[in-house]
């Protein structure tokens, strides 16, 4: 019987992890559009709570405004029982939206930091005042913030793309707002993220950690270009390399 | 020594030992911070009104000019004028008299908070006389504070100033509270505001030293050559921000709580009308809030590097802290219902709060997910967020602080027509100032930025908004504050209790108190409270 079990629940789980593994294989995630699902979501959230408890407050405000002079409230004194109850259940419910909250948000979470296996990596340094990119191949291109000469990120359309990422100075951040991602680049570590440029055209990252005077001018181009493109663009740095 | 004294001598104040007259020490320094952080806003508003320099020199010495307005914005709204607003202002003067009390447990010590808060402030304005101005932020992160031409000491020594004078007050009021209230005074007998500061307090206790080590290794780093915060010789650049923000979040209680308080009492007296659920919202409320305060730090650094299950765990933590202040606004709405509502300035600012709670309350659910903030952190939304709840709850009830207790401390009453202008253009300025915020924050408008050109046009027109508001905001202040100084003067003549409250300093105290607070000693029975109002 036992044994019957744990096969069972081992084929179980083969077939949990063989459709996982599929379905890893036919979609990319792609967390921008997770992240705007999600908000609304939470805007909807909001809206109720904020909702429910502004129109109880005006509400009251203006019925019980005092009519007459020295008049006297009629507040309710709660029993014992009426005093744990407006304790106890409101804080579950409260807790019940709170881990409602967590859990959804560890699931988009957990799209954003586990980058698909077929990603392109580039090496991402911040440096006051300048953004560097390096290529697999070698190929190493840098953004100067105050001409604003220089690629910025190139990357080919459809491909999911990771940034390692470190700072030679003080900390900055990597801020890709049309991807809905950020994450700091610091002297002595090295951090990720990844997003998916599911579309061609061009979009900017901007520091969002603070970095001194330039601090407002420290962006960058990145540019979403077919693969065949890219793969000319990034045959031609090499070569000028 | 008291402020009933006949005539004005200075050395009186500046030696005075009574905490009433601390309490107003308090208040002065805290406006004047006020003042002149509010000014570095209303420049930061006008230079975002339009892309390009606008009142900064030019694109290249610009960033500078305007980091310096930034920094002194933030590091003296929160550490000179909301901080020892509440903890300073409002607990000096009103705690001894809610509980019963001639004065605090140590009033020579009491001395010497009010002197370091006010060498904080001079500390601080030195920031615009030194050549090489601060430009760290008010959260002095390294390297860029170990390596700027800017001051850090001045900031380091700021934090110092204000912190020790934050620490002496902790010790001082909590054994004020535990030991000397009125006999028969029990604890849930307790003002809501004096329970708000007693937890305030204990938060401010254990965490203020931990600010206090972290600015002070960055000064070693800086000056002495040491390498706490730098990598290349074995530092770590995130130790400072996580000694930071492990302060720096219960700081953000620290001013909530006193804030909540103040609106508690201001609810209570105007609706005649028991705290809703007293015991829910202090111990389900304002004790659970110092419990998990030091637990949620890392929401500050949800894109920083930090481990995931850090971020994952802390965003549940962070999360749960609505269960305590929800509860604490269940309680502070139920204090309404079936009231008997009074409205004048106070209360005005009071029922503002409702509002400013829920927005700056809810828009911080979003920031609390971890994936959420990602995005949205560190933007315009972000920035409208705290200002909501920490720039502007916070700031209207120490407004309405002021004008609630300005009859006890003054004896004299304030100009409601003037107040009530200053009420509604403050009112209708911030919300024109933060709203357009909200949007661009969600479109990806970075903080700090005093340049966006590389942003969408549109922004622009947003920004402009923001500072048409900000400049209501400013007429709304110049006319609030300007009421509280020339009623203080001319005012018309307060009766002992104007709002008709139940509370000790209004029922068992002359206007203004004098020497020793209360003409005999104060005893509470057991059915007392200070809301417990004749049916």
């Amino acid at each position: 019987m036992k044994r019957a079990v744990s096969a069972l629940v081992l084929t179980g789980l083969g077939v949990v992890a063989g459709l996982a593994e599929a379905k890893e294989k036919v979609a990319i995630p792609d967390p921008a559009a997770s992240w705007n699902q999600l908000w609304h979501h939470v805007l909807l959230d909001l809206f109720i709570i904020g909702i429910i408890f502004l129109a109880a407050g005006l509400y009251w405000v203006w019925k019980y405004r005092a009519t007459r002079p020295n008049q006297i409230g009629e507040g309710p004194q709660l029993t014992k029982l009426g005093a744990i109850g407006f304790a106890v259940v409101p804080a579950f419910l409260f807790m019940a939206d709170d881990f409602f909250l967590a859990a959804k948000g560890w699931t988009v979470w957990n799209e954003y930091r586990n980058v698909p296996r077929n990603a392109m990596e580039v090496k991402v340094t911040g440096s006051m005042w300048s953004w560097n990119f390096e290529y697999d191949n070698g190929v190493s291109t840098t953004f100067m913030v105050d001409s604003k000469e220089g690629e910025g990120l190139v990357v080919p359309v459809g491909k999911p793309v990771v940034l390692r990422m470190t700072s030679t100075d003080v900390v900055h951040s990597f801020f890709l707002p049309d991807y809905r991602v950020k994450e700091d680049l610091m002297p002595g570590r090295v951090t990720y993220l990844w997003f998916n440029p599911i579309k061609e055209g061009e979009t900017l990252a901007t520091c969002a950690e603070y970095c001194g005077n330039r601090h407002a001018f420290m962006w960058t181009k990145v540019k979403v270009v077919s693969q065949a493109d890219f793969d000319t663009w990034l045959a031609k740095q090499k070569q000028g390399a | 020594m008291s402020t009933a004294s006949s005539g004005f001598k200075l050395g009186e104040w500046i030696f005075t030992t009574d905490h009433k007259r601390i309490g107003i020490l308090y208040l002065i320094g805290s406006i004047a911070a006020f003042a002149v952080a509010g000014i570095m806003a209303l420049l930061i508003r006008i230079e975002q009104a339009a892309p390009g320099p606008t009142i900064v020199s030019d694109a290249f010495t610009g960033g500078d000019q305007y980091n310096v307005w930034l920094y002194f914005h933030g590091a003296a709204m929160i550490l000179g004028f909301l901080i020892p607003g509440l903890t300073g202002f409002a607990a000096n003067y009103l705690l001894p008299l809610m509980i019963g009390a001639k004065d605090v447990a140590f009033p020579r010590i009491n001395a010497l908070s009010v002197w370091l808060f006010w060498a904080g402030i001079v500390v601080a304005l030195l920031t615009f006389i030194v050549p090489d101005k601060p430009d760290v932020m008010w959260t002095g992160y390294p390297p860029y504070s170990v390596t700027t031409a800017g001051n850090t000491a001045l900031y380091v020594f700021t934090v110092h100033l204000m912190g020790f004078s934050s620490i002496l007050a902790a010790v001082n009021f909590l054994v004020t509270i535990i030991y000397m209230r009125a006999p028969g005074m029990g604890w849930n007998q307790l003002n809501m505001f004096v329970w708000s500061c007693f937890t305030a307090l204990i938060i401010q206790l254990i965490f203020v030293p931990v600010l206090a080590a972290a600015v002070t290794l960055l000064l070693f780093d800086r000056y002495l050559g040491t390498h706490f915060f730098d990598p290349a010789n074995g530092g770590d650049v995130l130790l400072y921000q996580n000694l930071f923000w492990f302060y720096s979040h219960p700081a953000v209680y620290v001013i909530f709580l006193p804030a909540m308080g103040i609106f508690y009492e201001i609810f209570a007296t105007m609706a005649k009308n028991p705290i809703f659920n007293y015991k829910a919202a202090v111990y389900g409320g304002m004790c659970c809030i110092v419990l998990i305060s030091g637990e949620v730090w890392v929401h500050h650094l949800y894109y920083s590097g930090m481990p995931d299950w850090l971020r994952i765990g802390q965003m549940v933590t962070t999360l749960l802290i609505s269960v305590p202040v929800g509860l604490m606004t269940i309680s502070l709405f139920g204090t309404l219902y079936k009231g008997a509502i009074t409205f004048n300035i106070p209360m005005y600012y009071g029922t503002a709060s409702l509002y400013l709670l829920l927005i700056g309350g809810l828009t911080g659910i979003p920031l609390a997910m971890t994936v959420m903030s990602v995005h949205l952190g560190e933007t315009s939304f972000t920035h409208a967020h705290f200002h909501f709840i920490m720039g502007i709850f916070a700031t209207f009830s120490v407004f309405a602080a002021v004008d609630f207790w300005f009859p006890k401390i003054t004896g004299k009453m304030l100009n409601p027509a003037q107040g009530k202008l200053g009420f509604w253009l403050n009112f209708i300025g911030v919300n024109i100032t933060f709203w357009p915020l909200f949007i661009i924050g969600v479109e990806g408008m970075p903080r700090r930025y005093w340049d966006y050109s590389q942003f969408p046009s549109h922004f622009a027109g947003y920004h402009k908004v923001a500072t048409l508001g900000a400049i209501i905001v400013a007429i709304g202040m110049i006319l609030t504050i300007s009421n509280w100084i020339i009623s203080a003067i001319k005012g018309e003549k307060a009766p002992d209790n104007p709002w008709g409250s139940n509370s000790l300093e209004w029922t068992h105290t002359a206007t203004p108190p004098g020497p020793g607070n209360f003409p005999a000693p104060v005893t509470v029975d057991a059915t007392w409270t200070p809301y417990s109002y004749k049916r």
